[in-house]
């Protein structure tokens, strides 16, 4: 299986990164690349076989529904890149146009 | 001054207990070590000498109010830069998180800490842990103390190299397909990875929520054993921690291994691209079993022909997925004039991570998309089952299993950085112990006769079988006399 430089454009996207185009090249070369290494185990009859999540048999660990102490507010934003009146300041993702 | 690398963690401890010397002396010993040699080496991101000094002066005030010293007491540490101590950065050794200040502490952290370790710094690793050579950090690679022309091994190479430099007694690491131990077989340094589940990750940034564990480097197997006792065991924080009763993983170092059942994996010895030096030394160790008194044998491993496989395709779609939350909202690098908020994510991401990370994100995001799920994903977490299930098999036969950590010895910076799959098949020996969750250890076997670099045998044991895995290094410790002082330091002493 090989992988068109469009397909790596939408991969990008949903890796939410900004690639280049020497970048969409390049990496589409070593995913070809490693795909065509690891492709053996599609190759696999595994139909009979269950799959490992989770190496140990470890199934529902839960913890009483209770309130702990956390992160302050103040510490929640400590590292943000951009804050204001106690909060994250991101771009608009809603509405804009006229109204803003 | 006293030379801490020549002491022991026991050593250090009980020389500040008898006022032979101080912590701060201690402390002041293992920061000038780093002055000395760091410039040269660069195993560290940040050196913490002030967290160093406050942790001295509660051990030296411990002293003189006769309280009993923790066993770790005034111990050099040096942590892995994805873990989380408060009052230093936690950067994974990438520009998107070159700025974070650690918001809260990690627990393997917390608890070597609270056994009186001294922290001295965070160590240099491969971005976000992706990589076997520590040059895929954004702040320039780490110099192997053995030859400075080579890698230390990775992930965690600034962990691995400051302890062979006798700049930290222990260090942690965590390996995710074999980020530990590999680093440990190429520097000659004692590596632990334990169970999967037998140490909380809490705090240590994700790469591959089923295969992270965390576990120390030392210069010696009862060092590592007094490491594991400090920072195993339940923590709420992390629901895949295991609940199990207490144990001393040294108190059975020196028991001996008369009758222990020891499988040498023969079809991954035999395995191409392994090097003859390698091959011997494992032979030469498995001599070495046998004289001790073990039943030594021979098992195959087959489905491990699927390892790497299985494993490239886990580990990314595992890490696309953890360094999803890398978005430049809450922390971490921003562009300053995005567009709007697709805008913001896209170019934060690509400007802050560094090649290998945006490699392993695509390939895990392409694994897990539309489409290919079934016939990457799927197929690779039933090749897992396959590996588990040979892994059980050998394990009814034998106590532990014996390979190589590494096919190879160090090899040269630079060497494999453009060919991204030869860096990978550095770790086909240790990644499927990750993928069945199992505990190993890799200790020097002994140096190799052409290039007298160190080589790293690694040996395997069942799930939550560290105390048997150590028994068996420590008695392969004391047969074989490994001097584990780099030339770099002998220079120095």
């Amino acid at each position: 299986m090989s992988i068109s430089e469009e397909q790596v454009r939408h991969v990008a996207l949903l890796a939410r990164l900004k690639l280049t185009d020497e970048e969409v090249a390049r990496l589409g070369e070593d995913l070809n690349s490693i795909l065509g290494h690891i492709d053996t185990i599609r190759q696999l009859d595994l139909a009979d076989v269950p799959p490992t999540a989770h190496a140990l048999d470890v199934v529902n660990e839960t913890r009483a529904d209770e309130v702990r102490p956390c992160l302050s507010r103040e510490e929640a934003l400590a590292n943000g890149p951009e804050v204001a009146e106690g909060a994250f300041v991101i771009p608009r993702i809603v509405g804009g146009g006229d109204a803003s | 001054m006293i030379d801490v690398s020549r002491l022991t963690a026991t050593q250090i401890r009980d020389g500040i207990a008898d006022r032979l010397f101080t912590a701060r002396e201690v402390a002041e010993a293992a920061l000038g070590r780093i002055e000395a040699l760091d410039g040269q080496v660069h195993a560290f991101n940040q050196v913490t000498a002030e967290l160093a000094y406050a942790a001295a002066e509660r051990i030296d005030d411990a002293v003189a109010s006769d309280v009993v010293l923790p066993p770790l007491a005034g111990v050099p540490v040096a942590l892995k830069d994805n873990m989380n101590l408060l009052g230093t950065r936690t950067t994974c050794s990438s520009r998107i998180l070159e700025n974070y200040e650690s918001a809260y502490d990690c627990t393997a952290v917390r608890r070597l800490l609270d056994a009186g370790a001294l922290p001295v710094g965070k160590c240099n690793m491969d971005e976000f842990a992706f990589g076997s050579s520590t040059e895929n950090s954004a702040f320039g690679p780490t110099h192997n103390p053995w030859d400075l022309e080579r890698v230390p091994g990775g992930s965690s190479g600034g962990s691995a190299a400051a302890v062979s430099a006798g700049m930290a007694t222990i260090s942690l690491g965590s390996d995710t397909g074999g980020s530990i131990r590999q680093p440990g077989s190429l520097t000659g340094t004692v590596a632990l990875k334990p169970t999967y589940g037998r140490v909380s990750r809490y705090g240590c940034v994700a790469f591959a929520s089923s295969l992270d564990q965390i576990g120390p480097f030392a210069k010696t197997v009862g060092e590592c054993a007094l490491a594991l006792n400090a920072i195993s065991g339940k923590d709420p924080m992390d629901a895949t921690s295991v609940d199990r009763p207490a144990e001393d993983f040294t108190a059975t170092l020196a028991e001996g291994i008369a009758g222990l059942r020891v499988g040498v994996v023969t079809d991954l010895l035999e395995a191409e691209g392994c090097e003859g030096a390698v091959r011997d030394s494992v032979h030469a160790a498995a001599e070495t079993f046998a004289a001790l008194g073990a039943e030594v044998g021979e098992v195959e491993l087959p489905s491990t022909a699927h390892g790497l496989s299985a494993y490239y395709i886990i580990g990314p779609a595992e890490a696309s997925s953890n360094l999803a939350r890398f978005d430049g909202i809450r922390y971490g690098h921003r562009v300053g004039d995005a567009d709007d908020v697709l805008d913001l994510y896209m170019r934060s991401r690509a400007e802050g991570f560094g090649p290998e990370t945006i490699r392993r994100v695509m390939l895990g995001t392409y694994a897990l998309s539309a489409g290919y799920y079934d016939a990457y994903y799927g197929q690779a977490q039933k090749a897992r089952t396959l590996i588990k299930r040979d892994f059980e098999s050998a394990f009814e036969r034998f106590d532990v299993l014996l390979t190589p950590t590494s096919p190879t010895v160090a090899f040269k910076i630079g060497e494999r950085a453009s060919d991204p799959l030869a860096m990978y098949l550095s770790d086909i020996y240790t990644i499927p112990v990750n993928l069945a969750g199992n505990c190993a250890v890799s200790l020097p076997s002994g140096l190799c006769p052409s290039s007298g670099l160190p080589i790293g045998l690694q040996i395997i044991g069942t799930h939550f079988a560290e105390s048997t895995v150590l028994r068996a290094a420590a008695a392969f410790e004391t047969a074989l006399g490994f001097d584990p002082t780099p030339p770099l330091v002998r220079e120095i002493q």
